[in-house]
């Protein structure tokens, strides 16, 4: 497996953990050469989370283009994060870890944590900022009634930044029996690669599918980034293709990519918001999902190689559209799905690919509240 | 690699401005040459971690007073993944303060000025990463550092920064042996599986790791992480060839070099007791 890519990743861990990445990677390992595995997760996929999921084409949002929305807001718990968290908890069972810890931003992750946690009888502790629960509470009830711990996370930001230094605390404490399922294609080796490759399904499915109703490639694909696990996801499937335009768009604050810089957060070196000397700087997002200061590894290589580019977007562009999408074709968009839907509006491209990470139930009180 | 000679005696004094440095580890040194083992002729060695922060200099000259052989100083990190909470309040109350690296290399050099025990450097990869690490060896030895402690740097990485390398319970032996061939004067045993912080007892897991390191290495071993009281310093002692207090001795020095030095002769004279022949 890839520890690198390009300048980026890495393991900036303490030693006490370093043995578990050596396991958790030699478990993946195994685990993807295994049919019975394969066939265990594409069996979850199908029959509990619902895939594949719909490509819908939006004529009323996006009436210039042809805008097709992957609809993982259809996907069971009502994210993409169900496919990340169904395929770490198979792979914990393997590694005999029967506690669970996780960190969550809006609370998706760990809604998608909880609920695969219900379904293998495992326990589960997840972090969340105390402002983050704040402004998802619906989330955190959700978590509660599923039987996972919320504990929250009462320093610093009181943001997703804090909830997973927390989470990996009590990871490097608990380790002998905690799997750590992280939430995006951030930390230590091997964990960018193995959740983009958990991630990966949402490419996969919608370049079928589109290619099944137009007969061709998308001309650009977009998709929001925070720590970036649906992007990536979404992109994989499209690397290849040297005239498919990848966009990933980040909150304006929180560009991690945009206005960051090369240093190391949470175990890897990617591209972050930090000062001169290194120190994580604040991030400042309406959506929850993506207010953080760092970016998966693999964002950081594609951007340097030129071979996606990330772009902003404000929190006021981001709500437009986020009422536009439900007035135009009755969807209502995550807001972090609604950073891609803003400025995929603005690019020149007619066909369009857009990764609608996320329902947004979860959103309806912070954006009334406005 | 020459680097992982480092804990070698005979290793070549480096040229000014050079990135390498002479073995500085005087006590490490002495620790080894003397056989103190837990302690027969020689007494272990004590180590006291402190944030650096303008009071620091007060405080490490009142440590050495106490009796500590060697003193630790953090340069804060805004997000320290294996700090319990003293030391992560600590690092964000000196960050406050305006403790970024370069005015901890002062601060470094303050210290310098005052005592005369090896000073080791601690802190985060994210602070060697911006500053640039071979300028980071480079001025901080100017500065009167020996060594350092870069907590989440994996051994594999950044061979071109002398450190003292860090074993943790869950270590393999393949990695233990690996710290210890890379590593820079002594072990840093982490006597826990977990982060940094005071706790009730000494954890039951430093016996094994010390055995299992022994079996491996002829280096000094010293161990921290959860210990805090005199009678936590003596058990250590009574294992290992050095004990390191961290977060018990942040929190005591919150009342002043006066009450840091009490401590720390506390601590020594728990660990003399252990090292004199009975």
């Amino acid at each position: 497996m890839t520890h690198t890519f390009g300048a980026y990743g890495g393991r900036y861990v303490p030693e006490t953990v370093i043995p578990a990445l050596d396991e958790l990677e030699a478990g993946w390992r195994e685990a993807r050469e295994d049919e019975g595995f394969r066939r265990d997760l594409h069996q979850l996929l199908t029959t509990y989370a619902g895939r594949p999921t719909p490509l819908t084409l939006a004529p009323r949002f996006a009436p210039e283009k042809r805008l097709y929305l992957k609809r993982e807001d259809l996907l069971h718990t009502g994210a993409h994060k169900l496919n990340n968290a169904l395929g770490q908890a198979l792979l914990a069972e393997r590694l005999g870890k029967r506690r669970i810890v996780a960190e969550t931003g809006a609370g998706q992750h760990g809604v998608a944590t909880a609920t695969v946690c219900a379904r293998f009888g495992l326990q589960c502790v997840v972090y969340m900022g105390a402002e983050d629960m704040r402004r998802q509470a619906p989330n955190v009830e959700r978590m509660r009634l599923l039987g996972a711990e919320v504990r929250p996370v009462e320093f610093g930001t009181k943001t997703l930044k804090e909830a997973t230094s927390e989470a990996i605390r009590d990871w490097i404490t608990n380790v002998e029996t905690t799997h750590y399922l992280i939430g995006s294609c951030v930390g230590p080796a091997p964990y960018p690669e193995l959740v983009r490759e958990l991630q990966r399904v949402i490419g996969d499915e919608a370049r079928e599918q589109l290619l099944a109703v137009e007969g061709r490639l998308p001309e650009v694909v977009v998709a929001c980034v925070g720590g970036g696990s649906n992007a990536i996801g979404t992109f994989t499937a499209f690397v290849d293709d040297a005239d498919v335009r990848l966009v990933g768009v980040e909150a304006a604050g929180a560009a991690s990519l945009g206005t960051g810089r090369a240093g190391v957060l949470h175990g890897a070196r990617s591209s972050i918001l930090a000062d001169a000397d290194g120190q994580i700087a604040d991030a400042h997002s309406i959506s929850a999902g993506l207010d953080y200061p760092g970016v998966g590894p693999e964002h950081a290589a594609l951007r340097d190689s030129g071979r996606a580019e990330y772009l902003p977007c404000t929190d006021e562009e981001a709500l437009a559209a986020f009422h536009r999408l439900a007035q135009t074709e009755g969807i209502i968009p995550a807001l972090e799905s609604s950073h891609a839907l803003a400025r995929a509006l603005d690019l020149e491209e007619e066909l369009v690919l857009v990764c609608l990470s996320g329902r947004g139930d979860k959103d309806l009180a912070e954006v009334l509240a406005r | 690699m020459s680097h992982a000679q480092s804990g070698d005696a005979e290793r070549a004094r480096a040229e000014p401005g050079s990135a390498r440095w002479e073995p500085t580890n005087e006590i490490a040194e002495r620790t080894r040459k003397e056989g103190a083992r837990g302690g027969t002729t020689g007494s272990p060695a004590l180590v006291v971690y402190l944030v650096c922060e303008p009071e620091t200099p007060d405080l490490a000259e009142a440590a050495v007073e106490g009796g500590a052989d060697i003193v630790e100083l953090g340069i804060p990190f805004s997000d320290p993944l294996a700090e319990g909470p003293t030391i992560r309040l600590a690092s964000e109350r000196a960050l406050a303060r305006g403790m970024r690296t370069a005015r901890c290399l002062e601060c470094i050099a303050d210290v310098r000025g005052r005592v005369d025990v090896p000073l080791v450097p601690m802190t985060y990869a994210a602070i060697l990463e911006a500053y640039g690490y071979e300028r980071f060896v480079v001025d901080s030895r100017a500065a009167g550092a020996t060594s350092a402690i870069v907590v989440d740097l994996p051994v594999e990485d950044h061979p071109e920064v002398p450190r003292i390398q860090l074993v943790a319970p869950t270590s393999t032996e393949e990695r233990i042996a690996a710290c210890a061939a890379a590593t820079d004067g002594w072990l840093y045993l982490v006597s826990v599986t977990g982060t940094t912080g005071a706790r009730e007892t000494v954890s039951p897991a430093l016996a094994g790791l010390v055995e299992r390191t022994r079996a491996l290495t002829d280096l000094p071993l010293y161990a921290g992480f959860g210990i805090s009281t005199p009678e936590h310093a003596a058990a250590v002692a009574e294992l290992a060839d050095g004990v390191v207090v961290g977060s018990r001795a942040i929190q005591v020095a919150e009342d002043g070099p006066a009450a840091l030095r009490d401590y720390v002769r506390g601590l020594r004279e728990a660990i003399d007791r252990v090292a004199a022949p009975s």
